[in-house]
């Protein structure tokens, strides 16, 4: 991530280009982490959200629990369960997240530089001995530790109340499954704070930026699957009925529809928690030739399988840490 | 200061001062709107200097491309010998912030704030420690400590905002409009605690566009004004440029007006005589004329009621030089 953002921000070694600035950028970038990943599990806002996670992952384990026990013996997979499983009314944990961890995200960062301005600290702040780009990238980065404190410690809880409830250890795969679902649950929430920090340096009003951040979230949720049929019709029409014409149109509508953080998401932890999807969307059967239906994908291959949408969400969360930041250091410091 | 067509003026207070901030044809543009145009601005060790002008009139942002926290559009600026566009973070490390209307963490104490503002400037915790208890105790806010600075008044935020100059251990101080709605007392204060700094040989530059409080602290003031800086002195070398002048005499004396006006006209060091109402007189002259303007009024035959003096106001200076340039005498 540093890679990138140090372009804009080199320290210039010499006597040099008259462009060049002396000093670290990221002078004084722990003390930012930390003040504000002090604040950030402080907050009452953050309580409430991490009461809520809790309560839902106490609720789906639980749930699970009462519907695998009887399978415990012949699912090699019996944890990755535990996130995936939904049983009426719960919804599966993953299916939780996928709409709660947008909400942290956007909930720790929405006010992160318009909070400054508004208390009045920002120029205050940046009097001191420091670059805007470490106050930037120290808040993005408390609020992306927080967020892995807060999500680590979820599946930390998931996992000890499997064991307890199911009786058993979890094996090698499963953990790194789990594991790595984890990251790409950061990563989701990553883009999503990073969509915060952008909102809540365009808009003056904490508020406006708040507002901002949950309408993108609930056009993901809700509206983008209908844009999606609709743009895909339009794009590619079936004229005539045939199947390279339907195919060509579900291909389209798959593309765009991946355009959404949420669609990301959900195929890749798909693709990692359930060892037997081998491939996302449509398939076709000269792709199962020699397959044998149901059974499971080692962890490479789950891995390659999800690969794609893993990177795609951590590139997108650089691409909108990298538009903040462009944002941020073009703003008029004015008290 | 007998001279009435005094214009050199500008003698340094000082032999031999060193320069710590210098500006030079320093210019801010936004599109096309002229923020500050052109301004020279020198600065030496141990001196207050007063920025004086209304709202809007480009202190601010003069004061942000001092610090490096604006690039300026033309021109250069050295502090303490480094740029700040360039070095801004060893500029930064020397020189003390305070913006107008300083803001806090509300949810944080006192102590945390400062420790938050010692962290950013790499102090060691111990030291840190002692540095906040030793400017907090110095501002007189030990009592509070280690209460949220949201249940702070103005006039103890505003002294916390001091604190936090202090544990810098600057060598320059600016403050925006560090006055402003403190209460009378709290005023007073801040203009004592100005002059403390001035004496630990602190270089102080602040804006203001409460005339009357700067003026008794500041060596040097400049007026600015859409940008400009139009004039720039000592108080008293203003007013004699000014103001031609700067002593206004009000006497209310009866008898014959116009006898009583001629006298008053005929002395030594009299601009001016104004007739304001009945019985009262103004005398613009360059000192005080107190003693003259009696005799004169009991020589023609006229009754002394009544006599005070003006010292020389910022507010005057201002009004009057505005009013003038305005009026295309003065550009």
């Amino acid at each position: 991530m540093a890679q990138s953002l140090e372009l804009s921000s080199q320290p210039a070694p010499v006597e040099a280009p008259a462009r060049g600035r002396k000093g670290s950028p990221w002078t004084g970038l722990w003390a930012v982490v930390s003040k504000e990943m002090a604040d950030n599990l402080s907050s009452v806002r953050m309580q409430i959200l991490e009461v809520l996670i809790l309560l839902t992952a106490v609720g789906a384990v639980y749930a699970v629990m009462q519907n695998v026990r009887q399978t415990v013996s012949q699912d090699p997979f019996i944890f990755l369960r535990l996130f995936t499983t939904a049983r009426d009314p719960f919804p599966a944990f993953v299916g939780f997240l996928s709409f709660l961890v947008p909400l942290i995200a956007i909930a720790i960062s929405f006010d992160a530089i318009n909070g400054e301005f508004s208390r009045r600290t920002m120029s205050r702040v940046l009097a001191q001995p420091i670059y805007r780009d470490a106050l930037l990238l120290g808040k993005f980065l408390a609020g992306l530790f927080t967020l892995s404190l807060v999500l680590t410690a979820i599946w930390l809880l998931i996992m000890g109340m499997g064991i307890l409830g199911l009786g058993l250890p979890p094996n090698g795969e499963e953990v790194a499954r789990s594991l790595i679902f984890l990251v790409a649950t950061i990563f989701y929430g990553g883009i999503w704070l990073a969509l915060g920090m952008v909102f809540s340096t365009v808009f003056r009003q904490p508020a406006t930026a708040a507002l901002a951040g949950l309408s993108v979230w609930l056009f993901f949720t809700i509206f983008w699957s209908m844009v999606t049929s609709l743009l895909a019709r339009t794009l590619s029409p079936v004229t005539y009925g045939l199947p390279e014409e339907i195919l060509r149109q579900l291909q389209t509508e798959q593309a765009i529809s991946r355009l959404s953080p949420n669609t990301l998401y959900v195929e890749a932890t798909l693709g990692i928690l359930n060892p037997a999807v081998r491939s996302f969307g449509i398939l076709l059967p000269s792709q199962l030739e020699g397959a044998v239906m149901g059974a499971p994908l080692p962890l490479a291959q789950s891995v390659l399988l999800m690969w794609p949408q893993l990177t795609g969400l951590i590139a997108a969360t650089i691409l909108l840490f990298a538009l903040a930041y462009v944002l941020f250091q073009r703003q008029e410091i004015r008290a | 200061m007998v001279d009435k067509s005094t214009k050199s003026a500008s003698a340094p207070p000082k032999a031999a001062t060193e320069v710590v901030l210098q500006a030079v044809n320093l210019t801010k543009r936004y599109g096309a709107a002229v923020a500050v145009d052109n301004l020279n601005l020198t600065l030496t060790r141990g001196e207050v200097f007063g920025l004086l002008g209304p709202n809007g009139a480009g202190k601010t942002t003069t004061i942000l491309m001092l610090l490096g926290l604006t690039e300026p559009t033309a021109g250069t600026v050295r502090v303490l010998g480094l740029d700040p566009a360039r070095d801004p973070l060893a500029v930064k490390a020397r020189v003390g912030y305070l913006p107008d209307s300083v803001g806090f963490y509300d949810e944080l104490s006192a102590r945390e704030n400062l420790s938050y503002i010692a962290r950013l400037n790499g102090l060691a915790r111990t030291a840190a420690q002692q540095r906040i208890r030793a400017a907090i105790d110095r501002m007189g806010l030990s009592e509070v400590i280690d209460r949220p600075v949201g249940t702070f008044s103005r006039g103890m935020r505003q002294r916390l905002g001091v604190a936090e100059l202090l544990l810098k251990e600057p060598e320059i101080i600016i403050m925006d409009e560090p006055t402003l709605g403190l209460d009378p007392e709290a005023a007073q204060g801040f203009l004592k605690l100005i002059r403390e700094l001035k004496h630990e040989g602190i270089t102080i530059l602040l804006s203001s566009h409460l005339l009357h409080q700067v003026q008794a602290v500041c060596d040097r003031v400049g007026l600015f004004s859409h940008g400009r800086m139009m004039i720039s002195g000592a108080v008293a070398e203003l007013a004699q440029r000014i103001l031609g002048g700067g002593y206004r005499i009000l006497i209310e004396a009866s008898g014959d007006p116009r006898a009583i006006q001629s006298a008053l006209l005929a002395l030594p060091g009299v601009k001016k005589v104004e007739a304001a109402e009945r019985d009262h007189f103004v005398i613009v002259g360059d000192r005080d004329l107190r003693a003259d303007a009696a005799s004169a009024i009991v020589g023609v035959g006229g009754s002394l009621i009544g006599l005070d003096v003006e010292a020389p106001s910022l507010d005057e200076i201002y009004a009057t030089y505005f009013k003038e340039a305005t009026n295309g005498a003065i550009a």
